[in-house]
């Protein structure tokens, strides 16, 4: 391979992980949110493709994108209430209920989905931040979308408010010892239930991403685990906002390594590619599960890393 | 007063109740959430339960068709149950299901026509369950190793595995005289498992049976399954004892993925013929709730899997006479899921179930 080619490579995945990383940034923060308050949800997968759908429901008949992408907002914090509420029942797991709700999610999603493979809804338009570099497929490649801006300012603003405002303290105190929080008068299940809430807020806007602007249509098809891997990632990320946002970016240029291949000609082992995200995944987790590191900063209650 | 003998028993069958009354009350309750959203859409509940005992259980066709289809989440519920009770949350069995469907099919390919029939099944069978083994025993490892959540990456590994018969049945495993669907070359009449003699169901069906019994027997009455329940009990007090904890870890996730290995094995060469993305069904997913409704007991199971295998057999008769979307079965199973889920918040709520063990003394 030549430079003019490694270059086109690069480009693409700089592209692809512009593209495809904000339905991951979204699902990691909003995981992460839910995460810090001592809980696991491992349902977001089913929230996310719920989030498509209604988001793109909401679009076609409303006529308004935006719209579309609060009301995919709004469902997916439904979803996460209703997670956060179960879950603070004596004797109820909380890793079942996640699978349960991503079964729930996803069946609720193709059930009513059915009716809006065919029609086309407006979609979100994308920013063109790429026109100063007067090179064409970079300019492609910088086409930014919306969401992609909003998730990294949800992102410095969550990191922020971890770490400055009471809300934070309250999430972070009922994550990491709930004996504690509670002995200061903290209502630590009330906490948990806004914190799943939220981060199925957020999970839901992941979703309307994927229906919205990339691939920009509902099929059943649309997601194939981005929800479970963004849940993954945020044990690699450390339950760091900040980092949250940057593992997306990795994974959206893993993701994009097929395509890009492809478009320079290298068609072999494409489904190969396809996995990668998966793999890169288990990886990840067996890199980062076992460190020390991890360990140290993982909100005390979760049971995820016990 | 000497208490009666049978008290004891009594006593006993009361308290074991409980585990039956409660899954069997959360069925009902989502009967009804069931009913409440199909009257919500503007459909009849009656008839759908009408439609779902019809297709499912009304005629001997159907009520064979239901058991071909208990075949695979028998085995798939085992592949969650047998992790369950040394306290993993598995559920990779779709993906163990799918690489041993497509293993099975691979291996038979240069036997066909040179070996006979017997051995080549025996031995697809034994890929099949050894592949599944290694995928969910790999989930199993890394827990243990490395500390990884087998939740996660066994349902990596289901994407994964999918994404590896892809790779294999759309490239260099690809029957080219087949057009339309990409699959791997077939195994033809004479390499299918056949029928249980007297009926259209083929052995999957017997066998899953016959591996729920002994596996009930491995884990009740072993001291391996003692070993396996004492380390889901508490891990750690296991390992105090000197429980040799990983490797009951890793061979009970084996064992698990071997079973979910012999339900693609089944369906390759009972059902489908040869591996495709057709054998990618969900019966995976079906078996999590199986086993969760069946409280992991591998006889339950098997009363489990039949009832959802009439559901599974019912879905076209629904779809077609009530015109509602596949993903119906999917609603109503995620629902169940839910609300059984929740219901485990009422054991140990009831009096009734109670026994005062110091009565009888005073």
């Amino acid at each position: 391979m030549n430079d003019g080619l490694i270059t086109t490579v690069l480009i693409a995945l700089l592209g692809g992980a512009l593209r495809v990383s904000t339905p991951f940034m979204f699902v990691a923060l909003g995981e992460c949110l839910t995460e810090k308050s001592g809980r696991v949800n491992l349902g977001l997968e089913g929230t996310l493709v719920l989030g498509a759908v209604v988001a793109y429901a909401t679009s076609y008949h409303s006529g308004s994108p935006w719209l579309g992408v609060l009301a995919a907002g709004g469902a997916g914090a439904v979803l996460g209430a209703i997670h956060g509420f179960v879950c603070k029942l004596p004797r109820v797991n909380d890793i079942a209920i996640g699978i349960a709700m991503m079964l729930f999610g996803t069946g609720i999603a193709f059930f009513f989905g059915k009716a809006y493979i065919q029609p086309t809804a407006p979609r979100l338009e994308p920013l063109s931040l790429g026109a100063w570099t007067g090179d064409a497929k970079l300019a492609t490649a910088l086409q930014i979308n919306p969401l992609l801006i909003v998730g990294v300012i949800i992102a410095f603003c969550m990191w922020w408010a971890f770490a400055n405002t009471r809300w934070g303290l309250l999430v972070r105190m009922s994550g990491d010892s709930a004996p504690a929080a509670r002995a200061m008068g903290v209502s630590v299940d009330l906490v948990r239930f806004l914190a799943t809430a939220g981060g199925g807020f957020l999970a839901g806007i992941g979703g309307a991403f994927l229906s919205l602007y990339y691939p920009g249509s509902w099929n059943q098809g649309l997601s194939s685990g981005q929800g479970l891997m963004a849940v993954a990632l945020v044990i690699f990320a450390r339950w760091n906002p900040l980092r949250c946002v940057a593992a997306a970016l990795l994974f959206g240029a893993t993701g994009a390594i097929g395509p890009a291949l492809q478009s320079v000609g290298v068609t072999q082992g494409y489904y190969f590619f396809n996995a990668a995200p998966y793999i890169l995944t288990l990886l990840i987790m067996v890199g980062s599960a076992g460190s020390k590191q991890a360990a140290r900063e993982a909100p005390g209650e979760l049971s995820i890393t016990k | 007063m000497e208490p009666s003998p049978w008290r004891g028993v009594l006593q006993r069958l009361r308290r074991d109740s409980e585990y039956i009354a409660i899954p069997v009350i959360a069925l009902v309750i989502s009967a009804v959430a069931f009913s409440l959203f199909l009257l919500a859409i503007g459909k009849a509940p009656l008839v759908f339960f009408e439609l779902v005992h019809r297709g499912g259980f009304g005629s001997a066709f159907s009520i064979q068709n239901t058991l071909q289809r208990a075949a695979p989440l028998i085995f798939t519920a085992l592949a969650v149950a047998i992790p369950a009770r040394i306290g993993l949350v598995m559920i990779g069995g779709e993906g163990a299901l799918v690489i041993g469907g497509f293993t099975s099919a691979a291996i038979a390919i240069p036997m066909l026509d040179r070996i006979s029939p017997m051995p080549t099944l025996m031995i697809m069978a034994l890929v099949g369950a050894l592949t599944g083994g290694v995928w969910i025993g790999l989930a199993g490892f890394l827990r243990h190793a490395r500390g990884v959540n087998e939740t996660i990456s066994s349902l990596l590994l289901t994407y994964i595995g999918i994404a590896v018969m892809n790779f294999f049945v759309e490239g260099a495993l690809r029957d080219l005289t087949n057009p339309n669907k990409p699959s791997t070359k077939p195994l033809g009449d004479a390499y299918m498992v056949g029928k249980i003699p007297g009926t259209d169901v083929h052995w999957g069906f017997a066998a899953g049976i016959l591996i729920a019994i002994l596996l009930h027997i491995l884990m009740t009455r072993t001291t391996f399954g003692f070993a396996a329940r004492v380390t889901g009990g508490n891990p750690r007090a296991a390992m105090a004892q000197g429980l040799p904890v990983g490797k009951l870890i890793v061979i009970c996730s084996m064992l698990a993925g071997a079973c979910a290995g012999l339900a693609g094995f089944f369906e390759v060469a009972a059902i489908q013929g040869r591996a495709n993305a057709s054998i990618a069904a969900g019966y995976g997913f079906t078996g999590i709730l199986v086993s969760f409704l069946a409280r992991h007991n591998p006889i339950a199971i098997i009363v489990v899997a039949i009832m959802f295998g009439g559901i599974v057999a019912s879905g076209g008769l629904v779809q077609r006479r009530m015109d509602l979307p596949d993903a119906t079965v999917l609603v109503l199973q995620g629902m169940t899921f839910v609300i059984l889920l929740v219901s485990e918040t009422l054991y140990g709520r009831f009096a009734f179930f109670r026994i005062d063990e110091g009565r009888d003394r005073t």
